[in-house]
């Protein structure tokens, strides 16, 4: 035991403080763009763990080509746009369930993803290149920067967008698609505009991610639906205990992000005590299984028939006496 | 100003569910016309209602709203004509989402949607006032989430929304039903008050004879998807409860207790 503490390197923590924050705010795009399908339309879209690689996919190859990193950044929110159309398309058009149309169209981008990049993964060439996002230690607070500004620039557009008629549309469709309907809303199109942006954003990070660690891989996005609600589940119960009351919808969006930052951390943190890699996906998975739960476990707490029952029998103890 | 020529529905054709829900409805209100609808289970009031919203395509007929023809639209094509409360008070607002911002929807029912804010200023103004019309204290919780009003607030809420952007046909469906007696007659004293203030042409559902009766200059009864009572003026007014029953057995030549449960 003792052994295992001394084996604990506090300085290595904090080194690796850095690329948790950088991480963790390129993931929160990804995050936001969960946030805009799984609570703006109520629907659990699976396309993401395709089209995050497809971002980076993408993303990689125009900048071998010699394109402008950010320009290949543009490129790659496009692709995410047209893979989330296309399973909006495959929901409302031909009355494919929500979650299966995500599932057919995160395969099928399996296969796009081999054919953009010609194998499983293909590497930038970080020498030929200026890449403002990178893991570079010595430019990793640069890029801490420059991306916690693209972050607030995207929450604030997202901000404007849901508060206008066409942004107050789509949350309606998410709310109650027979009111809207109702009031003259195309509940189709909107489902098609959400899960389009929403995969935009999804893709944009697949892309600076790839950008950060230099290469994209087919199987970076395996999960990246799990990890995008932990940071949408551990942003909402971080504000409403930070903040409660106060919470307006611009910090709702922020505090996405600050879950996601939160979520590497943890991860960071795991790690650092030596919790085997491998494991990560599986403890992610339990920790949002746990978050999903808690309020219908509270739920229950108040009133189950276990509960029911068991007063049932001490009323009927106390009437035999 | 609706015009329904001889609509015709058939609910799973061909299997051993196959229901024909409308059998050639044809009916005519004017504007102005406050129209209630009464009938049996499944004698085809709601689906009358549907077909008119466009809930599904008829399988015949035309229907014309203030001589547009909207049989070829879907419901939310239609509803720049239409204003819509329905039976279960869920369903007319969108629970997560601020009162203020079910108005707005509502004022800009039908049409385009666009990238300016989805609410002004000078809007709320328009539904503090139109809420302290209510008389529900509703005017002084404009942002409060409306999953948290009650059934028969919300039921308030949806009427006026249907108002808000003046529609030229209104669309009751058992909209009090689900309420408890006492908030059902606060709700239909609102619907008569908007009803009136907008010269509204309407079209109510109820089960509920006396209702049916004291609301509205038209009453219509219907029978296994066939309108087999129409009557106005003197005529209605004049009507009882006992005589609508009496007549209601003549028509569908049954004395079932079910149905006297039901419309009584």
């Amino acid at each position: 035991m003792l052994e295992y503490f001394a084996s604990l390197n506090g300085a290595a923590l904090l080194r690796a403080c850095p690329g948790g924050i950088a991480q963790g705010l390129i993931w929160g795009i990804m995050a936001l763009g969960v946030y805009m399908t799984f609570r703006m339309l109520d629907l659990a879209d699976l396309t993401v763990d395709g089209s995050f690689a497809t971002g980076g996919a993408a993303c990689v190859m125009l900048i071998a080509n010699g394109w402008n990193p950010e320009l290949a950044l543009l490129i790659a929110f496009l692709t995410g746009l047209v893979a989330g159309a296309v399973t909006g398309l495959l929901h409302t058009k031909l009355g494919i369930p929500a979650i299966l149309a995500g599932i057919l169209t995160q395969i099928s981008l399996y296969s796009i993803n081999l054919n953009i990049m010609g194998k499983a993964n293909q590497a930038i060439n970080v020498n030929a290149t200026v890449l403002r996002i990178t893991s570079n230690a010595n430019l990793l607070w640069r890029t801490i920067v420059i991306v916690a500004v693209c972050c607030v620039a995207l929450i604030s557009v997202l901000y404007w967008y849901l508060g206008t008629e066409h942004g107050s549309a789509l949350r309606a469709t998410g709310s109650n698609g027979a009111m809207s309907r109702a009031l003259g809303i195309n509940t189709d199109t909107m489902k098609i505009v959400g899960l389009a942006l929403g995969n935009g954003l999804v893709a944009l990070s697949g892309g600076m991610l790839s950008q950060y660690q230099g290469f994209a891989d087919v199987n970076m996005g395996r999960g990246a639906i799990v990890i995008g609600l932990a940071a949408v589940i551990i942003g909402e119960v971080l504000a409403e205990a930070i903040i409660g009351k106060r919470l307006n919808f611009w910090l709702r969006l922020l505090f996405v992000v600050i879950g996601s930052i939160v979520y590497y951390l943890v991860y960071v943190f795991v790690l650092w005590l030596k919790f085997p890699a491998n494991d990560m996906k599986l403890l992610t998975a339990i920790v949002v299984a746990i978050f999903l739960a808690v309020p219908y476990l509270q739920k229950m707490r108040k009133s189950s028939f276990h509960h029911a029952g068991v007063r049932a029998r001490a009323q009927q103890k106390g009437g035999d006496r | 100003m609706l015009r329904v020529e001889s609509i015709s529905k058939t609910f799973n054709p061909g299997t051993i569910n196959e229901k024909k829900a409308l059998c050639g409805v044809s009916l005519h209100l004017a504007p102005g016309d406050f129209v209630t609808v009464i009938g049996g289970n499944g004698a085809g009031k709601s689906t009358l209602l549907n077909a008119v919203a466009g809930t599904w395509p008829v399988d015949d007929g035309r229907i014309l709203i203030d001589n547009v023809d909207v049989t070829g639209l879907p419901d939310f094509r239609r509803a720049k004509y239409i204003g819509r409360v329905f039976q279960d008070p869920m369903m007319g607002t969108a629970a997560n989402m601020q009162l203020v911002e079910n108005l707005a929807l509502a004022l800009r029912r039908g049409k385009t949607r666009t990238l300016r804010w989805g609410v002004t200023k000078a809007e709320s103004e328009q539904y503090r006032e139109r809420l302290a019309q209510l008389g529900l204290g509703l005017e002084d919780r404009l942002t409060v989430r409306v999953g948290l009003l009650s059934g028969g607030q919300r039921q308030a809420v949806t009427l006026l929304m249907a108002s808000l952007m003046q529609p030229k046909l209104l669309l009751l469906d058992e909209h009090t039903a689900a309420l408890d007696p006492k908030t059902a007659a606060k709700v239909l004293e609102i619907s008569d008050q908007i009803v009136s203030e907008n010269n509204l042409t309407t079209l109510m559902v109820t089960h509920n004879m006396k209702d049916a009766i004291r609301h509205g200059n038209r009453l219509i009864m219907l029978h296994e998807g066939r309108i087999v009572l129409d009557i106005s003026g003197e005529e209605k007014k004049n009507m009882t409860v006992p005589q609508l029953l009496e007549m209601f057995h003549t028509v569908s030549g049954s004395d079932d207790a079910n149905d006297k449960m039901l419309l009584s």
